[in-house]
Parts: structure tokens; C-alpha cells; sequence
């Protein structure tokens, strides 16, 4: 049953041909089985679990109204605090800590009675594409354990390739839901800016950070975008405005007559070839499925990348400030006449990753007296500028497309000596967050030089999330006519225990 | 060609608290001429005429009414806390002067 | 050798800026739901997004808002159509986030003035004060340092931090530089934080207890040779705790610069701390390696953008200038300018004004306040405002007086024993048995009593020598333990010797 879908799941609980409770011991059995492998997981919450699957159980049994979700089981990011669970991070930093308060997006599923089994792994305070900067070590791709699963939110997808869960939540401030996604063969969706509230979200990058649905089909994603997203007065960033139907796109696929835009800056040229290969077969199952096919211009998109690494890093180097050993987290060099400075400068060295303090540093400079202007203050417009290339060409297009990053899974270590080479996996990712739009990822295929997934980009206009449902769930149909069978189901199997 | 040199980053880990190490000090250094000239780009464009973006969405006057909402217990605030006394958090004794 | 003021001003003038903050009385903090009682249980009022635990989300609080917009307008400030948080960067314990949010290039009022009359030599002199800006930001926990010697952070062994009040919201008020104020920069000063007091408490937005830090000056003073175009370095002093320190800070900074400048050392641009005992400032922090802030939008918060009708209602509800609402009590009162000073400099007025408020004649409130009740207060060396008598103790005393159920020196008995702590006037009066002898007929056996012991004296006042009758109507009040009314005696006395 682990391979169904989150609807069929769910279907089946409501029938009652299964239980919750048989629904999150079967997941917990596979993560028994396969997590030693894949290494999704940094905390496996079997009790909590099955005595939430066991509750919903029994509101079902007593007739009580359940969300449509209800009972279906969850993998979240180790990003989102949970209550009372350990919640890292992916740092060693924050190792043991339990937050004494839920974000709103866990607050939200436990009212929507999903059953959360544990959190996922990830990099290092979101700042990655592959997951290697995880303190607790890296996941395996299932499709090729060798192989990075994609990143920040590598364990999240890695998750729901590896059917570990149906469900999960992924964050994205460059691509981090959207780029995993890619590279697993699974549906990644980054919300609008303010879509979702990061009231309890661990910031990265204030202005770029959104969490999202991840799941192995479109209308899972679908579905767990509508629990998931709404206002928060918590949350002074958040939309106040109806969540929109994106259920309701995701069932109907219906895209004739809708103008979808081919980004000329994002066209794959200099692409993984496989990658090009399966993005052009996209656009033609979409034409094919009534869609008109344009070309759309963004030229400052090349700017993105430089303006997102130092946007980023200068808003992480101040969100990153507050684990200074005083009030929670690590304590290394309390030792007789340590200084309350000694003790912070130690721990923050010892207790942050590579990368993390390569960001900090360069976020710091980039905020420096006298540099402002020439860095931060120059990416900021720079963000102007491609959120009007977007308004421009969606003058000319519902929706705008691109392959979701240039290569397929890699292998682990491979690109971990070279920042600039893993920052260039964000390229395609990295215009979205800027301007605040949604974003999808969705499975386009294998890529037949080496077997991989490739991912498909859609990207809306803000508060239009709609849209990348509906575009999603065409493509989607259309492949699987091609496929005959989800993509996932040429995964090699995992041996497991 | 934009570089930081290592007494540069020292600076900056000095503003960031981060106790680095002399090899990590250079190796950044060195990453750095790279990193800033891939980022220094942006002044490319970043014309005179541009506003600048700090929110993607054109939100404004977000409040809250000044009602007062449970605190967490003591306990649970207290909880995180590396060592405490007293219901207060423990630190080691602190150098600089009060801002 | 140490210089004279008058030395100092022979050759410098002083160029000041003070930057004060205030404490809003807002129920909640300035970024979340916590309480901001006062007093209480450490680590009790605080949650994820003050004590900035990983996740947690700023929110504005709306009151806090109107009260800074009350503030610019009261303080003749323009307000920003369009304004923004920002993040202040620096690590300290006491602040969670090791940033502080507070407002940089975008502040919420910006260039207003306050006008306040000093006595000079010359009379009443007017100054105008400019206000650079006024803008939010949110105050620090507290941190107890444990182990040192006088619990202060030099010499502590740890420290224990109570978040209780981080993030309680504060309005800081800066002005511009104040040149001009020549060898009155003290008093000005001092007349500044007074009016900016006066005024916030009339606005009702925040308690201003100096004392208690609701309301907190640091003032930053440079001097110059007189004449001289360019500025001197100044120095920020902090600590500063009452009006009465303000002028004494500014004034000890004045001699400590025109010392080191005369002896041609460089004056270092710090930050130092008033010390109460002394009157004299201790080095701090130093502000020559600045810390870099790094200021940057806050991305939590979104701008704040109020409208031009929101704003107009505000303007329309401000209560009366303190300045307006002075002349109209001199006026109301008949005092003439120099009592009126008198008033304002000993801060009696808001005192004396309560009192009239409950029924008491405003001249004898005055002389009550600003003669007695000031008397007592110097002796004791503390404020009017920390000795124990209320306005409606002295509405109460001159009350009684009126009715005629105390003289004049029994009610000054009855005000030093409210001041000595044994009660309202009523328990005084009836613990120390005082009592105002109004019975003729007791009276007159008094007298005659006095008369029959001093006939030769009594003679004297038969045959019209009226001075004598001192000497007898002294006897009478000690034979009536000094309460019948002197001058009912003297009316009765000389009656009864056949003078009137």
C-alpha cells in the first residue's frame, strides 16, 4: 500500500479497507527497512505517530467530519519546529533540541489530522542543492544511492522515492523543493511568497524562504497545499487572501487555449542533453494537449544567481545570529574564565557547517559599511528588475516553463569542493524566489544517457499557484499515458533489510 | 578583481562571532576572489533608477492589536537553555559594556 | 587644577544632542503578545519571538504605532507617508536575536521642534530644540551580573538573563545638534527632557519615571572654541537618571572637555556613565571602533504607510500643549512670571495644580508646595516627588485651615508628620492629639490665667502699650500647647484688657 498515492490512501481509509494506524506502521516498517540505505530521516517519531494514527482512527470510527487527508502519514523537514520533537536543522548546532512550540504549518497538519512520521534530513540550515552539507551526513538518491537526492530538502524527496511516506514538506528559498524534486522523480511545489506561513520555519533567507507540498503525484501536492497554506497573523509576510483552488485545478488538467511561456534564457541551451531531450518532449505533450507554445525574454535572469547569493547569505548572516549558545542549542568552552564572547565564537565555530560560515562571512561583507550599496543594496534592484521581467512576459503567457535544473542526480561528492559549480544548479530555480511567484517541479522522464530523472519547471504569477496545478496535472496525464505507469515504478527497488 | 584578504575575513568573522580557524581564514580568502566576482555582476545593472526590492509582495501597515496572549510557562522557556539558575539562563560572564 | 565653570564658558561654547527614549505603556511588547507588566516572576512574559527562538516571526503592535505617530505630532514632527523597519546588527546577551529591529533611514516622524523657556540673567530666554527624528525600536532583557562586587559586569564571575522586558517597545527621540545654548547648554538640556516629559505624560502614552527608566536621556555634548565654525568631538553620557542629573552630567562634561582641551589633549570620542554620587562620568564603551550595524530593511516586517486620515485624527485628539496649558493656569492663577519659574524649576506644577484640582486656593497650594514642602525635601536631600504627601493630603490640610480646624503652624505639624510617615492628615491629627482650641470660654481661662501670673505685663497693655501683648499671647499658646489660633488670642486678650 505504500506505493499508492496520498488520494488513494486516503480513499482507502475513508472506505475502510485500511486503518491509519496499518497505513503508518506499514510507512514506519519501510523506513525500518530502507532509511539505513537512503538516510531520509534524522528522527523517526514512532510513538507519536501511531498514537495520532490511532486518534484519527478512532474520530473516523466515532463518524466524526476528517479533512481529506486525514490519517495519511507525513515526512517534514527538520526545518519546521514541531513541538516537543527534535528539530536541527540539519546543524549540530541545534543537536537535541526540542522546540516548545509548533509552527504554523505543523499546527496546521495536526488540525488536518495528518500523521507526521519524523523529520526529514537536509542541508545544513537550508544552504545547499544536494544535501552533503547536512551535519548528520548526507541521503542517498533512491534511484542511485551513489547519488545526491538534490537539496536543501533532499530528504524530504528522497522520502517519497523511496515510498518511505506519501507526503512530505519541503521548504524553498533558490529551488529547494523544486530542484530535489527534479532529481528524484517527484513533485515539488513552491508556493507564492506569503502563501504559506513561516511562523516556525528556521530562517535561511527571510525574503525567499516559502515552504511547500512535496508528494509523488500532482493532486497529492495539490491537496497538501490547501492544508497547508492560508493567512497567519503570526506572520506579518503572510497573504491574507483565499487560498486558491488548487485541488480543483490539479483535477481538471485542462489547458486548452492557454499560452505557455519557453523562457529564451532558461531554454536548457548548455544543458545535461538528457535534460534538453525530455523538456522539449514536455512542450510538445503540452502542445499536443492544446496548449500554445511562445517564447518569452527575461534578460536580467542571468543577474539571479549573483543577486540570490548575496541576498541570501547577507539575510542569513543576520537570522543565523540568534544560535550563540546563551538561550538554546549547542555549549562548547564553558569552562572556568570563559567569556560569554569566547563561548559564542567557539560554538558558532564548531557548531556550523563549511558552507553556513562561507555564507555568514559573505553576508556579513555584503551588509558592511561601505559595501552596502555595491552588493546588497545592488542585488536588491536586481530583484526589481526580474520581477518585471516576469510581469513582462506574463503579459505574453499563463505560465512560464523551464527544464528545473541543468543535469541530473549527481554523485555524492562530486561537486561538494566547488561552491560556484553547486550554486549553478539553482540557475533555473533562483528567478522564482526572487520575484515571489510559485513554482512546480514535476517529473518530465529519465534522461537516457544515464537513467535519471529530469525535472519539468512551471512557474506562475504571484497569487496564481492555480495555474502550475492545472499545467502540472496535464503534463502529468500526458506522460503517464506515455509511461504506462508512474516513473517512479522503474526505480530499482531497494534491497533494504 | 574583488578579493578579500585574510585579515579582511578575520574582520568579518570577529563581526560574526565565529572563532575561525587560519586555515579556514585563507581558504576563504581564497574562495572569495571567485564568489565576488560572480556576485559583483550585479552592479552591471543596478542602475541609479532602479528601486531597490525589500519585500516581494506589496504589502504594508501589517499590525496586531495590542492585546496580550499567553506567554510560554517559565519551564518551557527555559527549556533549550544550556545551563540556568533561578528560572534565569546561565551565561558565562560577558566582557563588552551594555549598548 | 581643576577649571570653573565660568572658566569654561570664558573660552568655549558647548554644541549639545540628545537622543531620549521612552517606554510605551502598551499592554503588550512592541513584537508580540507578551504582557508588560512590570515586577515580574523572571522568564514569566516572554515566548518563541521574544526570547527569538529559531522560527519565530516579529508582529507590530498597533498601539504602539499610533502612540510614536501622537509622539511626532505633539513634538511638531512631520510623519513619513512611507517608513520601514531595520535591523540593527550587533551581539549582546541581553538582546535574543543579536540584532535589534529598529528604524534607520526610514524613521516614522522626522525634523519637528520643541520650544523651552529658561530664566538667564537677562529674564526668560526662549530656545528651540530641533528634532532630527523620532523613531521605534524594541528594549533589551535584563541580565543580573553574578559574583563581582557590586553586582555591576566588571569583575562578575556569570551573568543571569531574564527576558521579561526584551522587546518591551521604546520610541527613541533624537535631536538635532543644539548649538547656541552657550553657558545655559545645562539648563536647556535639563528644560528639554522636562518639556519632552510633560508632554508625553499629557499624552498619556507613556508613565515617564525617569527614575524608573520608562524615560531615558543620553546626552552627548561637544565643546568648541567661541567663534569657531567646525565641531568639537563629542562624548555620548549615559545613565542619566533624573532631570536634576541631566544638568549635572552636561555640566561635568563641559569642565572634563575644557580640561583635556586646555591641557591641548584630544577629548576621545566615547561613550561614558553618569555616576549619581560624584556627578561625574566614567569611561565606557569606546566609540571609535564602531561596531558595524549592518543595517538592512527588516524582511519580517512590511512598511508602514499610514494615511493622511488616520493621521489627521490623531492630530485633532492631542491634548493641549504643556506650554498653552501653562499660561493658561498663569493666567488663571494671577501668578506672575517669576513664581511661575519658581514652579516649573522645583517641578511642583503638576503637583500644585492636582491640588487646586481638589478644592485648594491656588495661592495657598503654592506657598504650601513650593515653602514648606520644598523646605522639608532639601533638608532630607530627596525630590518633592519621593516624600510621602500627596495632593490631596495638602487639598486636605488647607482645607481644615479654611474651616478653621488647624492654624497655620498646626497644619505645618500635621504636614511634617504625613512627610514622617504616620498617616494621612486625619490619623496625624488625632495620634499627635492636635486639635485647634476654638472654645472662647477655654480660651479666655487661658488668658486669664496668663494675666493673673504677668500682672505687670498685663498692666502695661491696660494702659495702651499694645507690643507687650506678644509676650502674653506667646504664654497663652504654650498654656494651650500651642493650639489656639494666635490671633483669636490676641483678639480676645486685648478685649479682655479693655484695648479693642
Amino acid at each position: 500500500m505504500i506505493h499508492l498515492s496520498a488520494a488513494q490512501m486516503a480513499a482507502q481509509l475513508v472506505s475502510g479497507a485500511t486503518t491509519s494506524v496499518e497505513l503508518t506502521q506499514a510507512h514506519l516498517n519501510r523506513i525500518a527497512s530502507v532509511d539505513s540505505d537512503v538516510h531520509a530521516f534524522l528522527f523517526v517519531d514512532n510513538e507519536g505517530a501511531l498514537k495520532h494514527a490511532a486518534e484519527v482512527d478512532a474520530k473516523r470510527v466515532a463518524g466524526e467530519k476528517l479533512a481529506p487527508l486525514a490519517g495519511v502519514p507525513l515526512a517534514l523537514k527538520d526545518v519546521m519546529t514541531q513541538k516537543g520533537i527534535p528539530t536541527t536543522a540539519g546543524s549540530k548546532i541545534l543537536e537535541g533540541w526540542r522546540p516548545p512550540y509548533d509552527s504554523t504549518v505543523v499546527a496546521k497538519l495536526k488540525a488536518n489530522d495528518i500523521v507526521i512520521l519524523g523529520k526529514t534530513n537536509m542541508d545544513e540550515f537550508a544552504m545547499g542543492s544536494s544535501t552533503e552539507n547536512s551535519a548528520y551526513g548526507p541521503t542517498h538518491n533512491p534511484w542511485d544511492l551513489t547519488r545526491i537526492p538534490g537539496g536543501s530538502g533532499g530528504g524530504s524527496s528522497a522520502a517519497l522515492a523511496a515510498f518511505e511516506a506519501p507526503l512530505a514538506i519541503g521548504t524553498d528559498t533558490g529551488g529547494s523543493i523544486r530542484q530535489p524534486a527534479a532529481v528524484t522523480g517527484t513533485v515539488g511545489v513552491k508556493p507564492t511568497y506569503g502563501a504559506v506561513s513561516r511562523y516556525g520555519l528556521i530562517a535561511f533567507s527571510s525574503s525567499l524562504d516559502q515552504a511547500g507540498p512535496c508528494a509523488r503525484t500532482v493532486l497529492d501536492a495539490a491537496l497538501l497545499h490547501e492544508a497547508i497554506a492560508g493567512h497567519d497573523p503570526r506572520d506579518s509576510t503572510s497573504i491574507n487572501a483565499p487560498v486558491p483552488e488548487v485541488v480543483a485545478a490539479a483535477k481538471s488538467g485542462n489547458v486548452k487555449g492557454m499560452k505557455i511561456g519557453v523562457v529564451k534564457e532558461l531554454n536548457g541551451a548548455g544543458y545535461q542533453s538528457g535534460v534538453r531531450t525530455r523538456f522539449e518532449e514536455s512542450l510538445e505533450l503540452l502542445a499536443a494537449a492544446g496548449a500554445e507554445i511562445v517564447e518569452v525574454s527575461a534578460p536580467n535572469f542571468e543577474y539571479a544567481l549573483a543577486a540570490y547569493y548575496l541576498i541570501a547569505p547577507s539575510e542569513c548572516s543576520s537570522n543565523l545570529a540568534r544560535f550563540d549558545a546563551m538561550r538554546y542549542g549547542l555549549r562548547v568552552g564553558d569552562v572556568d574564565g570563559a567569556s560569554a564572547e569566547s563561548v559564542m565564537n567557539l560554538t558558532r565555530e564548531v557548531g556550523f557547517g563549511r558552507e553556513v560560515k562561507r555564507r555568514i562571512i559573505l553576508g556579513t561583507y555584503a551588509l558592511s559599511s561601505g559595501y552596502y550599496d555595491a552588493y546588497y543594496g545592488s542585488a536588491q534592484k536586481v530583484r526589481t528588475l526580474i520581477t518585471q521581467d516576469f510581469n513582462k512576459a506574463f503579459e505574453k503567457c499563463d505560465v512560464m516553463v523551464s527544464p528545473t535544473c541543468p543535469t541530473t542526480a549527481f554523485k555524492i561528492g562530486e561537486k561538494s569542493n566547488d561552491p560556484i559549480a553547486m550554486y549553478l544548479n539553482d540557475i533555473a530555480t533562483i528567478p522564482v524566489n526572487m520575484a515571489g511567484i510559485g513554482g512546480m517541479s514535476l517529473p518530465a522522464g529519465l534522461a537516457p544517457e544515464d537513467g535519471l530523472p529530469v525535472g519539468f519547471q512551471i512557474m506562475s504569477p504571484a497569487m496564481q499557484d492555480q495555474r502550475m496545478y492545472l499545467v502540472g496535472a496535464a503534463l502529468e496525464a500526458a506522460l503517464l499515458s506515455k509511461w504506462g505507469a508512474p516513473l517512479l515504478s522503474q526505480a530499482p527497488a531497494l534491497a533494504g533489510k | 578583481m574583488s578579493s578579500l584578504s585574510r585579515d579582511d575575513v578575520a574582520n568579518l568573522a570577529r563581526l560574526a562571532r565565529i572563532e575561525m580557524s587560519e586555515e579556514e581564514l585563507v581558504s576563504l580568502s581564497n574562495e572569495f576572489t571567485v564568489i565576488l566576482d560572480a556576485v559583483a555582476r550585479v552592479q552591471e545593472v543596478a542602475g541609479a533608477d532602479v528601486e531597490p526590492t525589500s519585500h516581494p509582495l506589496p504589502l504594508r501597515n501589517v499590525f496586531r492589536p495590542d492585546v496580550v496572549a499567553p506567554s510560554l510557562s517559565p519551564e518551557d522557556a527555559l527549556s533549550g537553555a544550556p545551563a540556568a539558575e533561578e528560572s534565569r539562563f546561565r551565561v558565562p560572564q560577558i566582557l563588552g559594556e551594555e549598548a | 587644577m581643576a577649571l570653573s565653570y565660568d572658566d569654561v564658558i570664558a573660552k568655549y561654547e558647548p554644541v549639545l544632542g540628545l537622543e531620549v527614549h521612552v517606554e510605551l505603556n502598551t499592554k503588550s511588547k512592541m513584537f508580540c503578545g507578551c504582557s508588560t507588566i512590570f515586577g515580574a516572576e523572571p522568564n514569566t512574559q516572554t515566548c518563541p519571538v521574544c526570547l527569538a527562538l529559531p522560527g519565530a516571526l516579529p508582529t507590530v503592535n498597533e498601539k504602539a504605532i499610533e502612540s510614536t505617530i501622537k509622539i511626532g505630532l505633539a513634538l511638531n514632527c512631520s510623519i513619513a507617508p512611507f517608513s520601514r523597519f531595520a535591523r540593527k546588527n550587533y551581539f549582546y546577551p541581553d538582546m535574543p536575536k543579536n540584532f535589534q529591529i529598529s528604524q534607520y533611514d526610514e524613521p516614522i516622524c522626522v525634523n519637528g521642534y520643541v520650544d523651552v523657556e529658561i530664566e538667564t540673567d537677562e529674564g526668560p530666554k526662549s530656545f528651540r530644540i530641533e528634532i532630527e527624528r523620532v523613531h521605534m525600536e524594541e528594549d533589551t532583557g535584563k541580565s543580573l551580573h553574578v559574583g563581582g562586587a557590586t553586582g555591576r559586569i566588571h569583575g562578575a564571575e556569570y551573568s543571569l538573563l531574564d527576558y521579561n522586558r526584551a522587546g518591551i517597545p521604546l520610541v527613541e527621540i533624537v535631536t538635532k545638534i543644539v548649538p547656541g545654548t552657550g553657558k545655559y547648554a545645562p539648563e536647556v538640556a535639563k528644560a528639554y527632557v522636562a518639556e519632552l516629559r510633560d508632554v508625553l505624560r499629557s499624552l498619556g502614552v507613556s508613565d515617564v519615571k525617569m527614575e524608573q527608566g520608562s524615560l531615558r536621556c543620553d546626552a552627548n555634548v561637544s565643546l568648541r572654541l567661541i567663534g569657531a565654525e567646525t565641531l568639537g568631538t563629542r562624548s555620548e553620557t549615559k545613565n542619566v537618571n533624573s532631570l536634576r542629573s541631566v544638568e549635572r552630567a552636561i555640566r561635568g562634561e563641559m569642565i572634563r572637555h575644557a580640561e583635556l582641551l586646555n591641557k591641548g589633549e584630544r577629548v576621545v570620542q566615547e561613550t561614558r556613565h553618569f555616576q549619581e554620587d560624584t556627578g561625574l562620568t566614567r569611561s565606557g564603551r569606546s566609540k571609535e571602533q564602531a561596531e558595524d550595524y549592518r543595517y538592512f530593511p527588516e524582511p519580517d516586517l512590511v512598511p508602514v504607510a499610514p494615511d493622511a486620515a488616520w493621521i489627521e485624527t490623531f492630530r485633532a485628539g492631542l491634548p493641549e500643549r504643556p506650554s498653552i496649558h501653562r499660561k493658561r493656569l498663569q493666567e488663571a492663577w494671577a501668578v506672575p512670571d517669576k513664581e511661575m519659574a519658581a514652579m516649573i524649576n522645583a517641578d511642583v506644577l503638576n503637583i500644585v495644580e492636582a491640588t487646586v484640582y481638589l478644592g485648594a486656593d491656588p495661592t495657598k497650594a503654592r506657598s504650601w508646595w513650593l515653602g514648606e514642602i520644598s523646605r522639608i525635601a532639601n533638608e532630607k536631600n530627596v525630590a518633592i516627588a519621593d516624600l510621602d504627601i500627596t495632593a490631596n493630603d495638602v487639598a486636605e490640610i488647607v482645607a481644615l485651615v479654611n474651616a478653621g480646624e488647624l492654624t497655620d503652624k498646626l497644619a505645618r505639624q500635621v504636614v511634617e508628620g504625613v512627610i514622617a510617615g504616620e498617616g494621612k492628615p486625619a490619623d496625624v491629627i488625632s495620634k499627635r492629639g492636635i486639635k485647634v482650641v476654638n472654645d472662647d470660654g477655654a480660651l479666655m481661662a487661658a488668658i486669664e490665667k496668663v494675666c493673673a501670673e504677668q500682672p505687670e505685663t498685663a498692666e502695661k497693655i491696660r494702659n495702651g502699650h499694645l507690643p507687650a501683648a506678644g509676650a502674653l499671647i506667646g504664654a497663652v499658646m504654650k498654656e494651650t500647647k500651642g493650639q489656639a489660633d494666635a490671633a483669636r488670642v490676641r483678639e480676645l486678650l486685648l478685649g479682655h484688657l479693655g484695648q479693642i
